[in-house]
């Protein structure tokens, strides 16, 4: 990032967090079973960071609530992230940043569905084609190097919590 | 005189052959300070091994010598110390193995106090000339930097004689210099000559180069290193040598913006900081030449940065850049260097403020208030070039998020402007138009916008002159409005911080408009809704810091509290308690000036009268509010935050009168005097208001005397062990305690003591007793009480304590007393109370009873040990984190079979107290590793949902331990968490996701 080398999007539009979730009586009480819903997926990725500006994917509008869609019942979650700029050369990183958050975060019943919302990337389908490609998403974490950039991603934020 | 020389001969064979060491040099040096020889008899007793052939043996001569030198340098005549130099000098010249000891015994003789004149010049010489410092080993380099600061420091206008050379011959001896030790005492040097004024003559750069070479410094000491070096020490002693002198800032500077340019983090921050050290030594000249790229690499770290740290360091560069550069003494030809960087800076950061969607909106908006601040001149030019841009778009947009980030950069502009005396405000020129700003966005319905524009209106209140009184009274208007209509929590936040900021400036403005609107409204009843009446008392309370206010505000909450006694006002419980913590909330605000005593002095009559009252009233009937606990048990911090902030002379008043209250019923100094002569509070039916009496006793400043103290401590022990009403019997025990935490030491008390201890003990050891819980809560309290001022009797009180931790009934209540032993409790035997409290008494009761429980946990039966594991683990978790990491060790057997224990409480606790501890593990933990996280993950799927938190928590913690010991667990732990992934409340989720996610 420094020594000169140039960012593809250096003044971005930034939006602003949401808060906390906030605590309800039913999250208090033990006999209350609480369903998994798109905000708690959301505030599973909405702290990861980008991988060019110390900011959050929220912050950027990448990842919004209303593109996380769950299905509890049926196991299935289900997300949509915009890239800032139609030619983000980061778009596979980050989709890849969301899947893995999202593996390790979620029971393995669920299945885990990361993909570019319509229309907003130059190579769409290139970068769909390559997260929802199983195979592709293991090969890509034994890659310690790879790995080591996704971690960074991850790191929790403490400002985002 | 024959058989000293014929022994001194002997010495010297046996030290030059090897035989002797340590005994050689010290018979030596003894008889040499008793004066039975001299030094000189020494060299001649020497002179064959000084002159033999064999360098070895010249080497042990010289050996011996330097070191008697070393211990007797302060015996020595000018006379002889001038010989000896001489000898040594030549030395220097001699083969290599003596050097070493000749480098020994020069530094003895330059801590001499006679040495001549000229000698240090001519050491000097030598040393430079003879020796090549660099090929010595590490001691012998140390050595000569040794002798150069001690020469430095005995002689330094002799050294400062010797011109430039000087210091060439120390840029030759340091240059090369690997170990951080000698580095430590070579830029210590350095930092002698640069800021001691030797002559640098024509090697500044060579000194510099010497010293800077090592810039940034990246060290990192061994594990285990003895010296206790760290990069921090050589970063600032190096620091110190660069920004020493402004003949280096041709050299830093390019430097400085060439490592800026690094990748690694800490040679970035250590740059920027270097930076800021020396701008504020440096003058504009020096730096003139550099700043279009000082600031082109500055800019590109707070507009880029990925650290906040990196970019605090940038804004604290760039605001010592600016107030060097507006120290500047303008020549009528030079050009004015502060405002060629402050365009440069405008010209970068302006046009961002205009896109306050974007993310730069913000490091620009930083980089102008970093420079604005800095001087009064810098924030005269911003200002003028930005604020009027902002107030304008601040106009022309109409979106709220983007009218809100330019109020937030307002508020910075607004915030720091510094302005001395003579100088009027910058911000006067736009007074006006920040006004209407303000007062526009606070009619805004959107909450963000107002909850900032309250915030740079508290700014703007700061600043002298910024708010006219029209102004305020017109903010003031609002924030009422904003009172009585804005339902969002954040927003009435925020409207009380506001409002409490500006009453401490304004007092006049709010008592004429604001709290007679309050107080209207609290009282017109019905229409209003419970919420708006509970934001108005919340305000009255956040404005009322100046005593004039409190006059004002505290009759109007009283009257709440009569009105809700007899019923008239319709108000509810809670609103009656929230009423309460107002009042204490402006007791605890409340300036400390007689005024302000003076008020509360009448409130505590009035908030008795008021309880006595309900009190006299619930016996016949009629049900008061003031009744209830939870209104009483809100009264007590009135009057005891009262009661410990009084002066003395008032406090004396007040106790005398309402222990005469509660002693004899005197009731003549309460208002609206209407109460039965023949009371007795502390007797049965009333005697919850011992409460009340604990919070005013209890709390006086120790200074101030209880009268009547024996009776009245007869009467609180009779209620404690008597009265079966809960609150009345651990208040009357509190009070009790309070009471003896502050008497003075002595027999009377020790008497009292043991009268008490007998009778609970009685109590106590008959089974069928009805008051045992009374009898146990008086024990504690008063245990506790004695415990925190290192009372000898307190130990017979807490073993009595410990013994009950096996008795069927209290068992579970003693195990939980600890936790309240060893915590701070709000009401009473606390610093606030004045209570008689000694530093470290936790630590204190562990050290000398931890034994106990371990010894009573081995004997007890198998169903009592949870008792002693719980109290273990309440003991535990209130030590100070230090005493705990040092016991742990200890008691890890203990706090691990607590993990087992089926009890939920004591697993929580025991987790609890685990989990901080596991944050920086000590190496007792990591042998235990296998069974905490077999334990600890058994957890996870307890049914307490509390348990499975807290055990993910540690499993969380666990995941920092040094990798190579968790490394075995990793696929054990990750599999067990996918279970609490999938659990039913969305709490233990979360957790288990961020625990998960970080194995």
């Amino acid at each position: 990032m420094s020594g000169g080398a140039r960012l593809e999007n250096a003044n971005p539009l930034i939006f602003q967090r949401t808060g906390e979730r906030l605590q309800t009586a039913n999250d208090e009480d033990e006999d209350v079973a609480d369903p998994i819903d798109d905000r708690e997926i959301f505030d599973l990725i909405r702290s990861i960071n980008d991988p060019e500006h110390p900011l959050s994917l929220e912050e950027l509008n990448v990842v919004e609530q209303v593109r996380v869609r769950v299905d509890d019942q049926e196991n299935t979650v289900g997300v949509e992230f915009t890239p800032t700029i139609p030619h983000c050369s980061m778009a596979t990183l980050i989709g890849l940043s969301i899947k893995v958050k999202l593996l390790r975060s979620l029971p393995e019943r669920f299945k885990i569905d990361v993909h570019i919302t319509p229309g907003t990337h130059a190579s769409e389908d290139a970068v769909n084609k390559q997260l929802a490609d199983k195979e592709r998403v293991a090969a890509a974490l034994e890659n310690s190097q790879l790995l080591e950039v996704v971690n960074q991603c991850l790191i929790s934020n403490a400002r985002t919590g | 005189m024959a058989a000293d020389s014929a022994l001194l001969l002997g010495l010297v064979e046996e030290f030059v052959l090897g035989q002797q060491d340590r005994k050689a040099v010290d018979t030596a040096t003894g008889k040499l300070k008793a004066g039975q020889f001299t030094i000189l008899q020494l060299v001649e007793a020497l002179g064959l091994h000084l002159t033999s052939s064999q360098p070895q043996t010249r080497g042990r001569g010289v050996q011996l010598l330097s070191n008697v030198l070393q211990e007797c340098y302060g015996d020595l005549t000018e006379r002889e110390v001038k010989v000896l130099i001489v000898f040594y000098e030549n030395r220097l010249k001699d083969h290599y193995v003596i050097t070493p000891h000749v480098i020994q015994g020069l530094k003895a003789l330059t801590k001499c106090s006679v040495l001549p004149p000229g000698s240090a010049v001519s050491i000097l010489k030598s040393l430079f000339q003879d020796i090549h410092v660099q090929s010595l080993m590490l001691a012998e380099r140390s050595c000569v930097y040794n002798i150069l600061i001690q020469l430095m420091e005995s002689r330094e206008s002799e050294l400062k004689g010797l011109g430039a050379d000087f210091v060439f011959g120390f840029v030759q001896s340091v240059d090369g210099e690997r170990d951080p030790r000698n580095l430590l005492l070579a830029f210590h040097i350095a930092r002698k000559i640069v800021h001691e004024g030797y002559d640098l003559g024509k090697f500044t750069e060579e000194l510099f180069e010497v010293t800077s070479c090592y810039f940034p410094i990246d060290f990192s000491p061994p594990a285990n290193d003895p010296h206790g070096i760290t990069q921090e020490e050589l970063v600032l002693a190096l620091r110190v040598v660069l920004t020493g002198t402004p003949r280096f800032a041709e050299f830093l500077l390019p430097l400085i913006i060439e490592k800026l340019d690094s990748d690694v983090q800490s040679a970035k921050l250590d740059s920027l900081q270097t930076l800021t050290a020396c701008a504020s030594v440096y003058e504009h000249k020096d730096l003139a030449q550099f700043l279009p790229g000082l600031w082109a690499s500055l800019r590109r770290e707070v507009f880029q940065t990925a650290s906040e740290r990196v970019e605090s360091a940038g804004l604290a560069a760039v605001g010592t850049l600016t107030a060097c550069l507006s120290r500047s003494v303008l020549n009528s030809d030079s050009e004015d260097s502060l405002n060629v960087f402050l365009e440069l800076v405008l010209k970068d950061c302006q046009h961002h403020l205009c896109e306050p969607d974007l993310k730069l909106v913000w490091p620009s908006a930083k980089l102008l208030q970093a420079t604005s601040t800095a001087s009064y001149r810098a924030s005269h030019r911003v200002a003028a070039a930005v604020l009027p841009s902002l107030i304008e778009q601040y106009n022309s947009r109409t979106q709220c998020a983007q009218r809100r980030t330019l109020l937030e950069v307002l508020q910075g502009f607004v915030h720091p402007v510094t302005s001395s005396e003579e100088d009027e405000s910058v911000l006067l020129d736009f007074r006006q138009s920040l006004c209407s700003i303000v007062f526009s966005a606070l009619s805004e319905s959107n909450a963000d916008l107002q909850i900032t524009s309250m915030r740079l209106l508290t700014a703007l209140g700061q600043q002298t002159g910024l708010l006219l009184e029209s102004d305020v009274e017109l903010a003031v208007d609002h924030l009422t409005r904003l009172i009585l209509e804005e339902g969002d929590p954040k927003v009435s936040l925020a409207v009380v911080e506001c409002a409490g900021a500006l009453a401490r400036l304004h007092p006049a403005a709010f008592i004429s408009k604001m709290v007679p609107r309050l107080k209207e409204e609290i009282f017109s009843g019905g229409l209003r809704s419970k919420a708006v009446r509970q934001r108005c008392v919340a305000a009255l309370a956040a404005v009322s810091s100046r005593p004039s206010l409190v006059q004002e505000s505290t009759p109007v909450l009283l009257q709440v509290l009569t009105s809700a006694h007899t019923g008239t006002g319709a108000f509810s419980l809670e609103e009656v308690i929230s009423v309460c913590h107002s009042l204490q909330k402006i007791a605890e605000q409340a300036q400390d000036t007689e005024e302000t005593g003076g008020v509360f002095h009448d409130v505590i009559p009035r908030l008795l009268g008021l309880a006595l009252q309900a009190a006299l009233q619930g016996s016949s009937g009629h049900c008061s509010p003031i009744l209830e606990e939870t209104v009483l048990s809100a009264m007590v911090p009135i009057i005891s935050t009262t009661c410990a902030r009084l002066q003395s002379r008032l406090a004396g008043q007040t106790a005398s009168l309402a222990v005469s209250l509660f002693l004899d019923g005197d009731v003549s100094f309460l208002p609206e005097n209407a109460f039965p002569t023949q009371i007795q509070l502390l007797k049965v039916s009333q005697s919850q208001m011992v409460c009340l009496l604990m919070g005013c006793v209890c709390w006086l400043p120790r200074t101030v005397e209880v009268p009547q103290m024996d009776r009245l401590l007869l009467e609180l022990e009779e209620l404690s062990c008597t009265c079966d009403h809960p609150l009345s019997y651990t208040s009357a025990a509190k009070c009790y305690a309070g009471l003896v935490n502050k008497s003075p030491a002595g027999e009377v008390l020790d008497s009292l003591i043991d009268r008490t201890l007998k009778r609970i003990s009685t109590e106590l050891d008959s089974a069928s007793s009805p008051v045992r819980t009374q009898a146990f809560t008086l024990l504690l309290w008063v245990s506790k009480a004695l415990l925190l001022r290192y009372h000898p009797l307190s130990t017979a009180l807490t073993d009595k304590l410990f013994s009950l931790l096996s008795d069927p009934e209290l068992g579970w209540l003693a195990a939980d007393g600890f936790s309240l032993l060893m915590s701070d409790s709000p009401d009473v035997l606390n610093r606030g109370s004045h209570a008689d409290v000694r530093i470290m008494y936790r630590q204190r009761f562990f050290t000398e009873n931890s034994a106990k429980l371990v010894e009573g946990f081995n004997a007890a039966v198998q169903e009592k040990k949870s008792g002693y594991l719980k109290a273990l683990s309440h003991i535990v978790n209130n030590l100070p984190r230090q005493v705990q990491l040092t016991e742990l060790p200890a008691l890890l057997p203990l706090l691990l079979e607590a993990l087992s224990c089926p009890d939920q409480g004591v697993q929580v606790s025991t987790l609890s107290c685990l989990q901080p501890v596991l944050l920086d593990p000590p190496s007792a933990l990591i042998t235990q590793l296998e069974v905490l996280v077999g334990r600890t993950l058994a957890l996870t799927t307890s049914p307490t949902m509390k348990v499975r938190i807290a055990s993910l928590r540690c499993i969380h913690a666990l995941s920092r331990f040094p990798e190579h010991e968790i490394m075995p667990f990793r696929a054990r732990v990750l599999r067990a968490l996918a279970a609490p992934l999938d659990d039913h409340k969305r709490v233990v989720r979360s957790e288990a996701a961020v625990a998960r996610n970080e194995w």
